[in-house]
């Protein structure tokens, strides 16, 4: 059946059952509780003195007693440099272990080799906010029997509170840890900053494995895991190559055309009416999103405007801003760039949060609810508004869901910054591959051709109309980028659905289904 | 209002993506380059992309300029046959040296013009002084047709002629910068200074944008669109220029309706001179004469 945003997603889907099916971006909130009931995180005991040091990896997840049908799950924060989730995979299939459901908050491209265990019944579920490289096109091209779901990094939260995520091993990588496991990302050879996401997988998993390559004297302070939830500790040579962990992703682009929709999207930003003292504000890590943050720095200096707090993945520009004072406080969530660590340790208005504060729609507080501004990036928008973030022009999966529409649904201005095309490929259409965030949450378009304002939002057209920006029906843009680039040619699809997208709230805003092979 | 020329921003004319995005930026001119930035070896390539792009592609507010090889070239009279009948606004010539090669070119191009029944009066040409000789002649030059609306100095070109080493403060072309405005004041046409190469170096386009502004150009050429912005900065009056001319051109038009020629703001006497300058400076902040 079409779902509310003309989606066509099944009732019932085979190997997950009935579908909750996506009725609006605030409608299940309004309610003030949810439905389902959360469970209770796993009483484990200790014995005095019992000590948790393991000689080897394979030991401590030996100790953890992996069985068939298991699930574990891993944490992002060494993004494309981490050398733990492979292994993990590695070592439980070595032990014979199948049918695995593995629940990492996101899988960047150095996780590739896991394919195999994909193919082989290792691994035959997988939750994840993103997925990329070779294990994207696979499970498009239909690796797995069960569908794949994608949820959000709010979403996420909330799906391990109710137990739909059900953690049998949490396997934590740590930069700092002590022999107890209370552990840190924010110093040691590979550190990495915030934890965010990995908090609640140590409070709610039946087991939990800190490994790290960096055992230091008891306590490990500041730390972001607590003793009382970890099983074993383990040091290992190197838990990740922190380098590739911002992979230039905090780099201010140097690309004109990014710089460009950086410019324009500051001044819609400046003349939106959210643009006052006290704001608070979120941008993404790279591109045109990042580069917004420059300008709007220097339009908070030149208006004299302090902000109230920077949130999401923090990168060393949000350092900067709050060092000089343009913001009062930073909350992270996870830090793109290694050079924010010594700020997390050291400065005690850059505070590290957890995935449900920061984005669960849960509770009473999620930040994303406090934000004023969010600039999004997004590889396909329709008419509509509603963004696509997960998979690429020829259908397959190859991004993340991340923040995206926890922010988008919590802001009072949400700015997506794209060009409308790249190459040859329209990136403003009239129809995209896959929803992860709905329209009515996205409120104004930045394109270098011109602004596009929901028309939900009249107030904010007139402002920026009045401001003299080039603010121009999505429609007619959409039409000037087909006639530049051309119309797309169709991807082909088959009927076997290959992932689920579970919008914030945990209801099912739309399918991936399995792309056709040529021939 | 009269165009505004702060920005003239070179696009290769073999870059098809590049081309296709010229009009994004906001630079007041885009140059599509025929000549320079193109390898020998492409110049057919590049002149039959160039062709298809002005016929294709939407530019927005920005001018469009083509910048043909010279006539001295095998590729000079070819791009003109082909770039002429498509009357961009412009049509901007590398290395004019004498009044004879201008009268040359603008031959050539109306007798195209004729041939396709095209006025004579609506694309202009910009002379481009690259040589010591040029500069020597630029007032002749730039008195010679009134199709010449635009004096551009090529700076690095002029280096070598000159046979001088190119420094950072431009020291060496600094009489050829003066005499080339000095030609294009006396003759109320625009003069555009020369690129600044190193794109990185943000510092150092402002100052010389500033410095060129305060010499008398009225805008400059511009290699990477990251550089735009700097440079309407520089040629953005401040607020208290703006508040100045609006009021004088508010009085103006009240004396006007009064009959009154010459008036007084402040004790200062206003006259044409002074209200020239102030529509300038409104034109430069993008406000609308009329409107007020």
């Amino acid at each position: 059946m079409k779902n509310i945003i003309g989606r066509e997603v099944p009732e019932y889907i085979e190997g997950i059952g009935e579908i909750d099916m996506f009725v609006g971006a605030w409608e299940k909130l309004r309610k003030g509780w949810m439905d389902e009931k959360t469970i209770s995180p796993p009483n484990k005991a200790k014995m005095p003195h019992q000590c948790k040091s393991c000689l080897t990896f394979e030991e401590a997840i030996t100790n953890s007693s992996p069985k068939n049908g298991m699930t574990v799950s891993f944490h992002h924060h060494l993004r494309n440099g981490d050398n733990i989730l492979v292994r993990s995979i590695e070592i439980l299939a070595n032990m014979g272990i199948k049918n695995i459901t593995l629940a990492a908050s996101s899988l960047n491209e150095i996780h590739d080799p896991i394919l195999k265990y994909l193919k082989d019944g290792t691994i035959t579920k997988i939750w994840s906010s993103g997925i990329r490289g070779e294990i994207g096109k696979a499970i498009s091209a239909g690796v797995l029997d069960i569908p794949v779901i994608i949820h959000s990094h709010g979403g996420r939260a909330r799906a391990i509170h109710t137990g739909k995520i059900d953690l049998d091993l949490a396997i934590i990588a740590a930069s700092a840890a002590d022999e107890e496991g209370n552990a840190t990302g924010s110093f040691g050879k590979s550190a990495f900053g915030s934890m965010g996401y990995a908090g609640i997988d140590s409070r709610y998993s039946k087991q939990v494995i800190v490994v790290t390559d960096n055992i230091v004297e008891y306590p490990c302070v500041p730390n972001s895991i607590r003793q009382s939830f970890v099983d074993y500790v383990v040091e290992v040579d190197s838990i990740g190559d922190a380098s590739k962990i911002a992979t230039g992703s905090t780099r201010i682009t140097k690309s004109p055309m990014d710089l460009r929709i950086a410019r324009l999207g500051a001044e819609v930003i400046e003349h939106s009416g959210f643009f006052k003292q006290g704001f608070s504000f979120q941008v993404g890590a790279g591109g045109a999103s990042l580069a917004v943050a420059k300008y709007i720095r220097e339009k908070m200096k030149k208006a004299e405007i302090k902000g109230s707090f920077i949130l999401g993945g923090v990168t060393s520009y949000g350092v900067d801003m709050l060092n000089e004072g343009l913001f009062n406080a930073i909350f992270d969530v996870q830090s793109f760039d290694a050079a924010v660590c010594s700020s997390l340790v050291e400065n005690r208005k850059h505070i590290e949060i957890p995935a449900a504060l920061y984005a669960n729609p849960y509770n009473c507080g999620c930040m994303t609810n406090k934000l004023d501004v969010v600039v999004l990036g997004a590889l396909e928008i329709d008419l509509n508004f509603n963004v696509n973030v997960i998979t690429g022009s020829d259908g397959t999966i190859r991004g993340a869901s991340g923040g995206h529409s926890d922010t988008a649904s919590g802001a009072n201005l949400t700015v997506v910054v794209c060009p409308s095309f790249r190459g040859r490929l329209p990136i403003v259409k009239k129809s995209i591959h896959t929803v992860v965030t709905p329209g009515e949450t996205i409120d104004v378009l930045v394109t270098e051709r011109g602004i596009c304002v929901n028309p939900m939002k009249p107030e904010l057209e007139q402002n920026l109309i009045k401001a003299g920006l080039n603010v121009r029906k999505i429609k007619d843009l959409q039409q000037e980028v087909e006639a530049i680039v051309g119309k797309e040619k169709e991807v082909e699809y088959t009927d076997k659905i290959v992932a689920l997208i579970e919008y914030r709230d945990g209801t099912i805003i739309d399918v991936i289904r399995q792309v056709k092979r040529n021939g | 209002m009269k165009k505004k020329r702060r920005t003239m921003l070179y696009i290769p004319g073999n870059n098809p993506a590049m081309l296709q995005q010229g009009g994004v930026y906001g630079a007041d001119s885009i140059l599509l380059d025929l000549e320079d930035a193109v390898a020998l070896n492409q110049k057919d390539a590049a002149r039959i992309l160039v062709r298809n792009i002005l016929q294709s592609t939407n530019f927005y507010d920005s001018e469009v300029c083509v910048r043909v090889n010279h006539l001295d070239t095998p590729f000079g009279l070819e791009d003109l046959n082909e770039i002429v009948p498509l009357q961009p606004d412009a049509i901007r010539f590398p290395k004019t040296e004498t009044v004879e090669e201008l009268a040359k070119l603008i031959k050539i191009i109306e007798a195209i013009e004729d041939k396709h029944n095209l006025p004579h009066d609506k694309m202009t040409i910009h002379a481009m002084i690259e040589t010591a000789l040029g500069v020597q002649n630029v007032f002749e030059i730039a008195k010679f047709s009134k199709r010449v609306d635009a004096i551009t100095i090529g700076g690095q070109d002029l280096t070598a002629d000159m046979n001088i080493i190119s420094t950072k403060d431009g020291s060496g072309i600094d009489l050829a910068r003066k005499m080339i405005i000095m030609a294009a004041k006396a003759n109320k046409i625009d003069a555009i200074d020369t690129v600044f190469v190193d794109v990185n170096d943000e510092e150092g386009l402002r100052k010389e944008t500033e410095y060129g502004k305060q010499i008398g150009f009225t805008g400059k050429a511009v290699i990477n669109p990251r550089q735009i912005d700097i440079i309407h900065d520089v040629y953005m009056p401040t607020e208290e220029e703006i508040r100045k001319a609006y009021r004088i051109m508010k009085e103006f038009k009240k004396n006007k309706k009064a009959g009154i020629g010459v008036f007084a703001i402040d004790g200062k006497m206003v006259d044409a001179p002074v209200m020239t300058r102030a529509a300038h400076v409104l034109e430069l902040a993008n406000i609308d004469f009329d409107s007020i």
